[in-house]
């Protein structure tokens, strides 16, 4: 598997000795390199590309699956994968419209209550991963599952929509900051992403959290045997990425003004696809919040500018494909010259 | 003290889960279960399962509730189920097998892939269990009758209300939601065959495809308005594709400006007609192809003549008939 080669490419680059400070800055120079010229080449293709509407279409339609990236690199950090993000969100947002809309709660309390029911479903994949000892990757494929029937239970399988008056759908849609600076109208949704960034950014680089992360994704065994109460600090990294996913499901009911229980699935591997085109090792150990972000952007910008271009949409897959293989393979290769 | 607060956690949202489903009266999906009445009441009740191409959408959940009108009219049992998702050809058959298993009296079943369920139901016509296709219908002389609606005609219909909303010329889009599908593709072609023939002076300048997912078909419309800025009208071929476009036109802030034209209903579909963020929509008869699939079951179970096809008919409506006893009686919220 493409998990092995990459491990064998960390070791011959020597990196898995350092893993507290931020490695892999060439990386992420790299991927916003790559960010940019995308942005020049669609640009240059059509006069329909680089328009502010665009650009704040683009920033709005990568908020949900950034947030949902930005959540998943803390796992896949560990060495570890959280398939259940894409069902989850799904089950957050449910649940967000069962308190705002049947149990008629004040929007922020709903607000809160979706995202906590994204950091329980973490924190039940956490406790299973690390006291039953049941691999990630099984572990929450079964959260994925669960997660998906719950939300069709607990909907009853029909859509829950917010009602107009409660103002829910302003929380992603509105646009604060253009109060304040006419013109300029990036919707919440789009803040909300970046402050989500700028959180994750600091508990992964400056918080204990964070170095425990990295320890862990380095080294499992070297970290446990340091003392450190490995089993612990799992369930506190699963339970930030169900938090992530949690807020996802709240942006995403509010750009939808409604909670639908059929969507979500396969929206977990584009998250791990943005995690991986921003340089983060599937391996565990190495990886960034910026990278993600430029990752998540890579993905949007790519799909956008192909369909402003008006190319057939099967063959935007394949496009995609291909570049994620590509960026994958320029990380591998740069770090095997080093 | 952790391990408490853990166990505190899990339980809250465990009684939060329940309770939901508890104030919601519990009308979950009952996979296997039959709906209807119990099973030992009169233990020779006729037994029909109706395999559907999907059971999430609110579109089939309109299906489900005409079909169990129907078995309570006429004094039967079904089961109802179907994929996830409409891709889910294989799921659908083990879904099929395990219905004939059951020794059902009839069957309702509407293919995914015509091709792939033959073997099947030619062994339930050997066992001489009638089959009644629904929605898209069976590639195949097995099913007794198939109660559907006339996709390429109720596209066309979108056609004719989208010329002449737009007067006649200008560029449209169209989000479709899928190219595989036999409603996604016979939907799509009915809407582009009826403006290519018809009105020469339309352009539909591109056709996108977003699973009838929400999210992804608003971020599509929004990219089509972006790619082809003086757009005047919109065609969105299933409730989620029509939705996503309304998001679009909404988020960029062109409502009245673009004349959507959607097709099915559901809350959001109505609301967006009510209030004239779009121009009007088609609505097919999903009450009525769930009813006459479990009445056309019945007949044939009695042995009485079916009709081979039925036409369970579509309608155009907008904001001057919406309210109309005729329209109220085929969209559902």
């Amino acid at each position: 598997m493409k998990i092995q080669n990459d491990t064998g490419a960390v070791q011959t680059g020597g990196k898995r000795t350092m893993p507290i400070i931020k490695p892999g800055a060439m990386q992420q120079v790299l991927a916003f390199a790559s960010l940019v010229i995308l942005v020049l080449v669609f640009s240059f293709s059509s006069p329909n590309f680089f328009q502010f509407t665009n650009i704040v279409g683009i920033l709005l339609s990568t908020a949900v699956i950034g947030v949902l990236a930005l959540g998943s690199t803390f796992v896949i950090i560990t060495g570890g994968i959280d398939l259940s993000v894409g069902t989850v969100m799904t089950l957050s947002a449910i649940m967000t419209g069962v308190f705002i809309t049947y149990w008629e709660l004040p929007v922020p309390l709903g607000i809160v209550g979706g995202i906590m029911t994204g950091a329980i479903c973490g924190l039940l994949s956490g406790t299973i991963i690390s006291k039953m000892k049941i691999p990630p990757f099984i572990a929450t494929l079964a959260m994925m599952m669960i997660a998906k029937g719950l939300a069709l239970v607990i909907s009853g399988a029909k859509p829950i929509y917010f009602k107009e008056e409660t103002g829910y759908s302003k929380l992603a849609l509105d646009s604060a900051i253009g109060k304040f600076i006419p013109g300029f109208d990036i919707p919440n949704g789009v803040l909300i992403f970046f402050a989500a960034a700028i959180i994750g950014g600091i508990i992964l680089s400056k918080t204990i959290v964070g170095r425990y992360n990295f320890a862990l994704g380095s080294n499992e065994e070297a970290t446990r045997l340091s003392g450190i109460n490995v089993n612990y600090w799992k369930i506190v990294i699963y339970t930030i990425t169900g938090t992530f996913t949690g807020l996802a499901g709240v942006l995403m009911a509010s750009r939808l003004n409604s909670a639908h229980p059929s969507l979500g699935s396969g929206y977990e591997l584009e998250a791990i696809a943005a995690v991986v085109l921003g340089g983060t090792s599937l391996s565990g150990g190495k990886g960034t919040i910026v990278g993600t972000v430029i990752g998540a952007l890579i993905m949007s910008v790519l799909t956008n500018g192909l369909r402003i271009l008006s190319v057939p949409q099967e063959w935007q897959t394949v496009v995609v494909g291909i570049v994620i293989v590509l960026a994958v393979y320029a990380d591998i290769l740069r770090r095997r010259k080093k | 003290m952790k391990k408490i607060t853990v166990t505190m956690l899990v339980m809250l949202l465990t009684i939060a889960m329940l309770s939901a489903c508890a104030s919601k009266g519990n009308d979950g999906k009952g996979g296997e279960s039959p709906s209807k009445g119990s099973t030992n009441a009169g233990a020779e009740k006729i037994y029909i399962p109706i395999i559907s191409k999907g059971f999430q959408h609110q579109f089939w959940q309109a299906v489900k509730a005409g079909a169990e009108k129907a078995a309570k009219e006429f004094n039967v049992e079904i089961t109802f189920e179907g994929p996830e998702t409409e891709s889910q050809v294989d799921k659908q058959i083990e879904m099929l097998q395990a219905a004939l298993d059951k020794k059902p009296s009839a069957l309702g079943f509407a293919a995914l892939d015509s091709q792939a369920s033959i073997p099947l139901l030619q062994k339930a016509k050997d066992a001489g269990i009638p089959v009644i296709a629904f929605d898209s219908g069976v590639d195949s002389d097995i099913p007794l009758a198939t109660a559907s609606t006339d996709n390429l005609a109720a596209a066309a219909l979108a056609a004719d209300k989208m010329a002449e909303l737009i007067g006649g010329e200008g560029e449209i889009g169209m989000i479709v939601h899928d190219q595989t599908s036999v409603t996604g593709a016979s939907r799509r072609d009915g809407f582009k065959k009826q403006i290519e023939d018809k009105y020469p002076n339309i352009k539909i300048v591109d056709i996108q495809y977003g699973g009838g997912d929400h999210l992804k078909s608003t971020d599509l419309a929004k990219a089509i308005i972006q790619a082809h800025p003086n757009v005047k009208g919109f065609f969105g071929a299933n409730e989620g594709s029509a939705i996503g476009v309304i998001n679009a036109v909404t988020e960029l802030k062109k409502e009245g400006k673009i004349v959507v034209v959607g097709f099915d209903s559901g809350k959001q579909q109505i609301d967006a007609i009510k209030s004239g963020k779009m121009a009007g929509a088609i609505t097919q008869n999903p009450v009525g192809i769930g009813y006459e699939t479990v009445k056309a079951a019945v007949q044939a179970i009695r042995g009485e003549k079916v009709e081979s096809v039925i036409d369970t008919g579509f309608y155009w409506y907008d904001k001057s008939n919406i309210d109309s006893d005729e329209i109220k009686a085929v969209i559902y919220e």
